[in-house]
């Protein structure tokens, strides 16, 4: 059975809707959850993750597929940087699998598949696409297109057959499918609203999300993302080793 | 897909040897054909493709298997830019299936993967900061260390979403050819890993063979 959310306990300090086709960032301290909520259903959520203290440690979707032995995210997943350690946890999802292995759309794509949806004419109903909007929050921290790397797509479902061929799934995720990522160490959050790049919709619709942030309560000994693999207790501990570096260097710096 | 190579090895105009644990950076020019020879079977060449006339634009995994609509690579498969352009195509394969999901190999991810005493093991992570390292001319730093092709390395993903990491399909004397669409940095690390069963714990040496000319 499901347990119910393991963060229901927290005290919500901030919510917000995100309209769909809109692009967010911000950083996430450790210890804080963020949950995303498919208002209508058929939202996606692209979204990449950096180490703000030195963005050159970014999210990587290859070593967090491999050392969990999976294609898909969902929960008990945890999203591992390059440096072997652990940015957020899936504490709750109601979807069951999300991307990471298709990217963005871009302005060709949508331009191809929509027409010209300009600013000019359409105003904050325009096309905005994926890439795009991940170019904008990166250089906001002086991060570019070097930067950028496989993101999640979050309420997004690929598939793949027997001989590898990628499927969207049309069977999107609900009005009201929820994620929750609980942040292990500080993390900068770049994060869009623009359709899947393999959205099949005949017209450009994207969904609307809500988001919440909310403290976590502590990570017990038995947390089913620590131990749904022993590859995640390692991650933990490297984790809790970097945490424990910061908090002992913080006093120095902060004497300055 | 298997597909035969007509080119002649006594007609590479270049040949060079790679030996585990080692990288290779090399620019392939436009129009001509390298072929990655894998010498003793299983080895996994971890390869990056940057655009010679500038690295910002370099190979992109999410956007190769997107828009051909599959996980893996083979004879066809056209290998995309982070610009969406066409950067290589593989023209001839022997092994019939390569990765571009499992990433590479480093220190910090074999902690995770294995046990955090393998935290100072050789890694292919490691032979890609030194390629950037000592060939500064380019210009390059880890930004620019990104998802790469795992050639000869066979990582299936089951129906319900599952990721395995299956005995090699690769055999001594079986290769990879690619036609190359622009002038192509490319780096490769000849994968020192020694805790996958995948290359049966061995490490062993490839060969890369350039020609001039396109294939017919």
């Amino acid at each position: 059975m499901r347990p119910q959310s393991e963060t229901d306990q927290g005290e919500i300090i901030h919510s917000e809707n995100m309209q769909g086709g809109a692009h967010w960032s911000l950083t996430i301290r450790a210890g804080f959850t963020l949950r995303l909520t498919d208002i209508e259903g058929g939202a996606n959520v692209g979204m990449l993750f950096y180490n703000p203290a030195n963005p050159l440690e970014r999210y990587n979707a290859p070593d967090t597929l491999k050392c969990q032995h999976t294609f898909k995210l969902t929960r008990g997943n945890c999203l591992y940087s390059d440096m072997g350690r652990i940015f957020c946890s899936i504490v709750e999802d109601t979807h069951g699998w999300h991307d990471t292995v298709c990217g963005n759309s871009t302005r060709a794509s949508l331009k191809s598949r929509y027409g010209s949806l300009t600013y000019q004419h359409y105003r904050n109903e325009r096309a905005q696409n994926g890439l795009d909007s991940f170019l904008v929050e990166a250089a906001k921290y002086g991060l570019g297109k070097k930067d950028l790397a496989a993101n999640v797509n979050w309420f997004s479902t690929v598939r793949t057959d027997i001989d590898g061929a990628l499927g969207f799934d049309p069977d999107v995720s609900s009005a009201g499918a929820r994620v929750e990522l609980r942040f292990e160490m500080d993390t900068l959050v770049l994060f869009h609203t623009c359709p899947h790049p393999l959205d099949p919709s005949p017209t450009y619709s994207p969904k609307p999300i809500h988001c919440e942030l909310f403290e976590a309560l502590p990570v017990a000994e038995d947390d089913f993302c620590r131990t749904s693999r022993p590859e995640n207790g390692r991650g933990f501990e490297n984790t809790e080793l970097y945490r424990r570096g910061l908090s002992v260097s913080l006093p120095s710096l902060g004497g300055n | 897909m298997i597909k035969e190579s007509y080119l002649a090895p006594d007609n590479a105009v270049y040949r060079q040897t790679l030996e585990a644990g080692d990288y290779w950076m090399y620019v392939v020019k436009k129009g001509q054909v390298l072929r990655i020879l894998d010498l003793e079977g299983n080895q996994a060449a971890d390869t990056l493709f940057y655009s010679a006339a500038d690295p910002t634009e370099r190979y992109s995994a999410i956007d190769t298997i997107r828009e051909q609509g599959n996980v893996y690579l083979t004879a066809g498969s056209k290998l995309l830019s982070t610009e969406n352009n066409v950067m290589l195509e593989i023209t001839a394969d022997t092994c019939g299936r390569h990765d571009t999901l499992g990433g590479a190999c480093a220190t910090e991810s074999n902690t995770v993967r294995y046990a955090h005493d393998t935290k100072y093991m050789h890694a292919c992570r490691d032979s890609w900061l030194l390629a950037v390292a000592e060939n500064d001319m380019h210009g390059m730093s880890k930004r620019d260390i990104t998802h790469n092709i795992n050639f000869f390395m066979n990582v299936p993903v089951t129906p319900n979403g599952g990721l395995t990491f299956e005995d090699g399909i690769s055999a001594p004397g079986k290769y990879v050819e690619m036609h190359a669409a622009m002038d192509v940095l490319v780096l490769i690390s000849n994968c020192p890993q020694l805790n996958n069963p995948c290359n049966a714990y061995n490490p062993t040496p490839i060969d890369m063979l350039i020609w001039d000319g396109t294939p017919a």
